[in-house]
C-alpha cells in the first residue's frame, strides 16, 4: 500500500530527472535554450542598447566594410547594419510569435470541436483543411496578403492561416482517441457539462505535443514572414526587418558589398535553427520514442 | 471490370477524390480575386475613372450580379482557360502563366531530381552505419538544411560562386544574351537545346540552372534525407529483416531488395509535402536569379498591384501541386502492391 500511496511524489521527481537528463545527454538542446533566451534578450532590450540609431542615415560612411565602430559595416545610405540586425529582431518576433499563437487558439477550437462532437462539423472541416493543405503553403499567403491588401497584420493573418491546419489536424486527433477514455467519461458523469470536460479534462492532454508544434512552427513562421518580406509585401523600407534587409543587400552582393546581406540573412538563420533545435529537443523531452 | 482488376479501380477511385480539393481550391481563389481592398470595379477601371466608368466596369465585369451568380461566370471562365487581363503585360493571364511554366517546371524538377539523387544515399548510409561520420553530416545537413531560407542561401552561392570565385555566370535569367534562345518544343532549354543538337547552348543554359536548382536542391533535400534515415532504421530494424539475415541473404539483397523497397514508402509520402515547400520556394528562389518562371512574374505583378496575375498564379500553383500530389499518389500504388487490395 505505501509504495502506491508513494508513487506521485518520485513521479515528479523522475519527470525533472528526465528532463535534466536530457539535458545533459543532449548539449544541443540546451545551446538552443541559451541562444533563445538571447534571441528573447536582444528582442525586449535591443532597441534600447543598439550603438546607433537604425534609421538614422549618414552617407559619408555610405557602403563600409565592418569595423570596430560597426561591427556589421553600413549600408548604401550610411545605416549601421548591427544596430538594424538588433533592432529587426523584436519585429520579426513578434510577426512569428503573434501569428504561430493566433493559429494556435483558432486551431485548437476548431481542433476540439471537431474531435469531441465529430459528424457534419468534422467532415466539413477537414474537407475545408484539405482544401487550405492543396494550395502550396507560401503561395497561398502570397495570395491572401495580395487579397487583403499590403500591410504588416495581413502577413500575421496570412501565415497564422497557413499554419493553423496542423493545429487543428493534432488537436483533432489529440481529442478524438481521448473523447471516450474512463477519466472524460467519469467528468461527464460527475456533472461537468461537455465545454467543461473539452477544456478542463481533454484539451490539457493535448498540450505537450502541442508545444512542440509550436517550437517548430516559430521557426517556420519567421522564415514565412521573411520571405513574404523579401518579396516586397508587409513591411515597407525604412523598416528594419530581416527579409527586407536581406533583399536591399542582394542589389549590393555582385559588386562585393556582401555584409549587408549576410548579416541579416545569418541572423535570421540562426533564429529559425534555434526554434528547430527547441522544438527537436522539446520532443525529446515530450516523447522520447518519436527522436529521429 | 473494376471487379478483376482492384489496382485500376484503386487509380480510379484516387483520381476522383481529387475532384473535391479542386472545386475548393477554386472557391477559395474565388473569394480572393473578390477580396480584393476595396471595390474590385474601381480597381479595374483604372485610375482615370468617373463614376459613369466605375458603374461600367462594374456591369461589364458582372460585379453587380450576386455572388454566386458571379462564382458561375468564374467557374465558366476558368473552364474556356480564361484567368483575366494581366494589367501590367496587356495579354492574358493564361498566355503570359503558359509561356513561363516551363521556365518554373525545369527549374524545380531539376532541383527535386539533384535532392532526391543526394538526399537518398546519404539517407540510406546514416541509416546503414549509425554514428558514423556520415550520420553526423547527415544530421547535420538536415538540421541546416531547413534553417537556411532558400533567398539568403541563393544570394550566399551569388556571392561565392559568381563574385569570388567567378566560376558562375551572372545570376541574370535562363540564357546569357550571347546565346539565342533554342527553338521552341517542350519549353525546356536544356531538352530542347539537347533537341537541336546544339550543346554550345545547352552548357550555356545549364550553367545558368545550376546555382539556382543547388539552392532549392539544398533546402528540399533536408526533409528528404531525414525521411530516408528514418524509414531506412525502421525498416532494417524489422522482423522480415532479422528473418532475411538468419536466411542468410546477402548483405547486398537484404539492403536494396528488403530494406530500402520498404522505406521508399514512407518517403514518396513525405515528397507531396516537400513539393508544397519547394513550389514556395521557388518564388523567392526566381526572384533572386531573376529567373523568368512563373513566380517572378507573380512578384513583379505584386509590386504593382497587379490582382488578376497573382491569382490566376495562385490557383496555377495550386492545380499544379494537386496534379503532382496525384502522380504522386498512383506512383505510390506502382510500389506498394498491398495498397490496391486494401482500398477496395
Amino acid at each position: 500500500m505505501t509504495e502506491i500511496s508513494g508513487q506521485p511524489v518520485p513521479k515528479k521527481q523522475d519527470n525533472f530527472d528526465h528532463i535534466f537528463y536530457v539535458l545533459r545527454a543532449n548539449p544541443v538542446t540546451l545551446i538552443a535554450f541559451g541562444m533563445f533566451a538571447l534571441l528573447i534578450f536582444s528582442a525586449v532590450f535591443g532597441p534600447a542598447l543598439v550603438p546607433y540609431d537604425p534609421l538614422a542615415t549618414n552617407a559619408s560612411i555610405s557602403l563600409q566594410a565592418p569595423s570596430w565602430e560597426h561591427w556589421f559595416g553600413t549600408d548604401n545610405v550610411g545605416r549601421d547594419v548591427f544596430s538594424r540586425v538588433i533592432v529587426a529582431t523584436r519585429l520579426d518576433l513578434s510577426i512569428s510569435v503573434a501569428a504561430v499563437a493566433l493559429s494556435f487558439i483558432v486551431g485548437s477550437v476548431l481542433g476540439c470541436i471537431a474531435g469531441y462532437w465529430g459528424g457534419w462539423l468534422d467532415i466539413v472541416l477537414n474537407r475545408f483543411l484539405d482544401t487550405i493543405m492543396a494550395f502550396p503553403l507560401f503561395v497561398l499567403a502570397m495570395g491572401i496578403v495580395a487579397a487583403l491588401g499590403n500591410t504588416i497584420e495581413n502577413i500575421i493573418y496570412a501565415t497564422a492561416i497557413i499554419n493553423m491546419p496542423f493545429y487543428a489536424r493534432l488537436v483533432r486527433a489529440e481529442v478524438n482517441i481521448r473523447r471516450d477514455a474512463g477519466f472524460a467519461r467519469a467528468a461527464k458523469l460527475a456533472g461537468n457539462s461537455d465545454v467543461r470536460v473539452l477544456a478542463m479534462h481533454i484539451f490539457p492532454n493535448a498540450l505537450p505535443p502541442m508545444m512542440v508544434q509550436v517550437s517548430l512552427n516559430l521557426g517556420w513562421a519567421i522564415l514565412n514572414a521573411a520571405g513574404l518580406s523579401f518579396i516586397g509585401l508587409g513591411v515597407s523600407p525604412p523598416t528594419a526587418e530581416w527579409g527586407i534587409m536581406v533583399a536591399e543587400g542582394a542589389n549590393f552582393i555582385v559588386s562585393g558589398e556582401w555584409w549587408l546581406a549576410v548579416f541579416p540573412g545569418l541572423w535570421l538563420m540562426i533564429a529559425v535553427f534555434t526554434f528547430n533545435l527547441l522544438g527537436d529537443g522539446l520532443r525529446d523531452i515530450v516523447d522520447p520514442r518519436k527522436r529521429t | 471490370m473494376f471487379a478483376t482488376s482492384p489496382r485500376l479501380r484503386a487509380t480510379v477511385l484516387r483520381v476522383a477524390q481529387s475532384i473535391p480539393v479542386v472545386i475548393g481550391v477554386v472557391i477559395i481563389s474565388f473569394l480572393l480575386t473578390r477580396a480584393l481592398p476595396g471595390d474590385p470595379a474601381v480597381y479595374f477601371a483604372g485610375v482615370a475613372a468617373n463614376t459613369e466608368s466605375i458603374e461600367q466596369t462594374r456591369v461589364a465585369m458582372g460585379l453587380d450580379k450576386p455572388l454566386i451568380h458571379q462564382f458561375f461566370v468564374y467557374v465558366g471562365n476558368l473552364l474556356q482557360g480564361d484567368l483575366g487581363q494581366s494589367l501590367t503585360s496587356g495579354r492574358s493571364v493564361a498566355t503570359d502563366l503558359a509561356k513561363r511554366l516551363p521556365a518554373s517546371l525545369e527549374l524545380t524538377l531539376t532541383a527535386l531530381i539533384l535532392a532526391i539523387v543526394i538526399a537518398v544515399p546519404l539517407g540510406v548510409l546514416a541509416a546503414t552505419r549509425p554514428g558514423t561520420w556520415v550520420d553526423h553530416l547527415c544530421r547535420v545537413i538536415v538540421t541546416a538544411g531547413v534553417s537556411l531560407p532558400t533567398f539568403f542561401t541563393g544570394i550566399l552561392l551569388i556571392y561565392i560562386f559568381y563574385y569570388l570565385l567567378g566560376i558562375a555566370p551572372s545570376p541574370l535569367g535562363r540564357l546569357d544574351f550571347i546565346y539565342l534562345d533554342p527553338d521552341h518544343v517542350t519549353g525546356f532549354y536544356l531538352i530542347d537545346a539537347a533537341l537541336m543538337g546544339d550543346w554550345e547552348t545547352w552548357r550555356g543554359a545549364a550553367k545558368q540552372l545550376i546555382l539556382p536548382a543547388t539552392t532549392l536542391a539544398l533546402f528540399t533535400l533536408a526533409p528528404i534525407a531525414r525521411m530516408t534515415r528514418a524509414a531506412m532504421l525502421t525498416a532494417l530494424s524489422s522482423d522480415f529483416i532479422r528473418t532475411a539475415r538468419a536466411a542468410g541473404l546477402s548483405n547486398r539483397t537484404i539492403l536494396y531488395r528488403y530494406a530500402f523497397r520498404n522505406a521508399l514508402l514512407p518517403v514518396v509520402t513525405t515528397l507531396g509535402m516537400v513539393f508544397s515547400f519547394t513550389l514556395g520556394a521557388n518564388v523567392l528562389v526566381e526572384k533572386v536569379f531573376a529567373w523568368p518562371g512563373i513566380g517572378s512574374y507573380a512578384v513583379e505583378a505584386l509590386v504593382v498591384s497587379d490582382y488578376a496575375a497573382v491569382q490566376g498564379f495562385v490557383l496555377a500553383m495550386a492545380l499544379l501541386f494537386v496534379a503532382l500530389n496525384l502522380v504522386i499518389d498512383l506512383l505510390y500504388t506502382a510500389i506498394d502492391p498491398r495498397i490496391g487490395f486494401s482500398s477496395k
